[in-house]
């Protein structure tokens, strides 16, 4: 299957293994992954800082860059929450995308990658993962299914953990304050890596937990699958 | 509708509520209880989704004809022996009831808990007027004592614990002795003993409504302690003061109602008192019965296709129940009667524009964990990006947004952006409005190869 990557203008900036990871995945499982060069940003922080119409230049650039493409794959649950639930009212459709594990297990049918990582992991269900997107069991379904990857269960997992886009510079003492218990109750499970499928909410959490030198990691679901044995 | 004077927007407002630790450990006990009781009921009903469904119906039917049903229940309720008055705002609800307490010769009366009443600040315009207004309801008479704020629409006094609340009847109740304890029990029976005198001697009531039914002229009040069925079944005058969102078309329409609605706020199957009053009876009751429809912003939210839907709420508190930012900051920080979620959306469409209610739609993180939880549907992560895009934004963020908008929509002038990051990120602390993230936050520095460069190594190699 060829297969279009939504890289994400946060994971571009800041999180470039994710891509690569998704990629891998991909071809591993033995599709062809093609990159539109001209890919920016889906425009979810104007839209949801109430940006609408500098969003609308975004939104139509995104359906020129991901034209012609039947499946666009993103490690991104919020972005592709953004692109399939708010485009169809604001420029009238919405292209295929899909998150990567709903990919994975809905449209390939696969929940075993072929992945090893012998470490303890808990997992964050990101809000529009869990919410928007009804991820339910998928990314834990795969996560389960690498080797040597013990699965520790977070506590509190389903609240949010405070990032929340722009809230987390408007309202930062709020967002810190949810982040802070988020990031102790990845503490408490005794976890190596805390992984999810939003690096937005991972960049809040391990931002916390690289702060306080805790020596616990974030990892995007696509890196650990994407890990070779 | 009231701006509490002095309040700050929410960021500021959170600030101070986050200091405070007693008040944090005292909501996160609280919401974390009542999450976890609604939680169980709800599971026990298989049908949930259907209840919920039928009930976002019910309310949408009664808000898209509401002038229909509201004449129809002022007709119903007038032929029933009771008088209806329309107040555009709060000044014309007040001045409503003052002259109606007055014409009954009354220099007090009692009251039910009440949204509406809060809303209109109606016991500082009788206090305003020589009027004493003694709140029966044992949450609000806790803040009443307190001359303190309601922080959440259904525990008014859910910040603050049970030594907190035996020091202040002990100095604020009278007959309170100083041997009261913190013990629940002992606490009600002292309320109990104060309210019992209030509610036998007081010839005024005023109440709200939790539902009005336009086909019968009945108004529902639903209820945990009794004190409102004392307080709708013994004085000779009633006045009820409740929103015009409250009407829903038919009796029949209380089936679903009232099984959403105490399941959706105090975790229960069914509330202990539920009372249906229509008009005056004969030798039972209120001699009088008034009812003041109140609009108060009500038709302005109605105008607005996203923002009505928050007229739907049954004021259940579900959505406060569940909401991350609400559990940490409590109800005072969103500066008015209606806090939460609902109130991030009810208030700025009720009150119109000032920097507080400017402030609330950004007091989320859209996690969705409210519309999840509200039994009429009403879909407030939706509702919320809608009201920020009709606030003023600061200057400073409109260039922003407008710059990043610009720096995005060409891939040239985004690659040289991103070239930017690595080397922002090496500063322990950014610049401007980023500095109130690295202030407690580290940023992810990343190192070597971008995916682009990535991408072009493999794509060029044979």
């Amino acid at each position: 299957m060829r297969v279009g990557l939504f890289l994400t203008c946060l994971n571009d900036a800041l999180f470039p293994a994710a891509g690569k990871a998704v990629v891998r995945v991909l071809e591993r499982l033995g599709h062809e992954v093609v990159f539109p060069a001209g890919q920016t940003c889906c425009g979810q922080a104007h839209f949801n800082t109430g940006y609408r119409r500098e969003c609308v230049p975004l939104a139509r650039k995104f359906l020129g860059d991901f034209a012609g493409l039947d499946h666009v794959v993103s490690p991104s649950a919020s972005c592709v929450a953004m692109v399939r639930e708010n485009y169809p009212e604001l420029v009238g459709q919405s292209p295929p995308v899909f998150e990567l594990t709903e990919f994975l297990v809905d449209v390939l049918g696969v929940t075993d990658v072929g992945a090893a990582f012998p470490h303890r992991v808990t997992y964050h269900p990101t809000c529009h993962g869990l919410r928007l997107l009804d991820l339910g069991d998928r990314p834990t379904a795969l996560l389960r299914a690498v080797r040597g990857l013990r699965l520790i269960d977070l506590p509190d997992a389903t609240h949010c953990c405070g990032f929340g886009g722009t809230f987390a510079v408007k309202n930062a003492d709020t967002s810190v304050a949810m982040g802070t218990d988020k990031a102790r109750n990845v503490l408490a499970t005794g976890a190596e890596v805390v992984a999810a499928v939003d690096n937005s909410c991972l960049m809040h959490v391990g931002g916390l937990l690289s702060r306080w030198r805790s020596g616990t990691r974030v990892m995007h679901v696509a890196e650990i699958l994407a890990s070779a044995p | 509708m009231s701006v509490w004077l002095g309040m700050p927007p929410f960021p500021e407002a959170a600030r101070e509520a986050l200091a405070d630790t007693q008040l944090r450990a005292n909501l996160r006990a609280a919401t974390a209880t009542i999450r976890a009781k609604r939680a169980a009921v709800v599971a026990e009903r298989s049908d949930w989704e259907q209840l919920r469904e039928a009930g976002r119906a019910i309310k949408d039917r009664a808000l898209r004809d509401l002038d229909t049903y509201l004449l129809q229940l002022e007709e119903r309720v007038t032929a029933a022996g009771g008088t209806v008055h329309w107040a555009r705002d709060a000044a014309e609800a007040n001045r409503i009831v003052i002259g109606l307490v007055r014409a009954a010769g009354a220099d007090g009366v009692v009251k039910v808990k009440s949204m509406a009443t809060q809303e209109i600040e109606l016991n500082e315009a009788l206090a305003a007027a020589g009027i004493t207004a003694v709140e029966t309801d044992l949450a609000e008479l806790i803040v009443q004592l307190g001359h303190d704020r309601p922080s959440h629409i259904l525990v008014p006094a859910i910040h603050r614990n049970r030594a907190q609340i035996r020091d202040l009847f002990r100095r604020e109740m009278p007959g309170a002795g100083e041997d009261l304890t913190d013990d629940p029990v002992a606490l009600a029976s002292a309320a109990r003993a104060h309210l019992r005198r209030e509610f036998l001697t007081a010839r005024v009531a005023v109440s709200g409504a939790n539902f009005a039914v336009a086909e019968t002229g009945s108004l529902v009040v639903v209820e945990s302690e009794g004190n409102g069925r004392m307080c709708l079944t013994l004085p000779e005058v009633l006045i009820s003061v409740v929103g015009i969102e409250k009407v829903i078309p038919t009796e029949a329409d209380l089936e679903v109602m009232l099984q959403l609605l105490p399941r959706s706020a105090t975790g229960e199957r069914m509330n202990p008192y539920t009372s249906i009053w229509r008009g005056t009876t004969p030798g039972d009751g209120p001699r009088e019965f008034h009812l003041v429809l109140l609009d108060n912003g009500r038709t302005t939210a109605l105008a607005d296709e996203i923002g009505r839907d928050a007229l739907r709420c049954i004021r259940c508190s579900a959505c406060l129940n569940v909401c991350p930012v609400y559990e940490r900051t409590g109800g005072h920080a969103y500066g008015s009667v209606y806090p939460g979620p609902i109130g991030a959306i009810l208030t700025p469409q009720l009150r119109g524009p000032d920097p507080v209610a400017d402030s609330l739609p950004y007091a989320s993180t859209l996690c969705g964990a409210c519309f999840d939880a509200c039994p009429v549907k009403i879909d407030i992560p939706r509702a919320l990006v809608h009201l920020r895009t009709k606030v003023a934004h600061p200057a400073t963020e409109q260039s922003t947004m407008r710059a990043a908008a610009w720096t995005l929509t060409t891939p040239r002038r985004f690659a040289l952006a991103r070239r930017l990051v690595p080397l922002a990120t090496r500063f322990a602390r950014l610049p401007g409005p980023w500095r109130k993230w690295t202030h407690t936050r580290d940023l992810p520095a990343p190192e070597g190869e971008s995916f682009r460069e990535w991408w072009r190594r493999r794509e060029g190699s044979p």
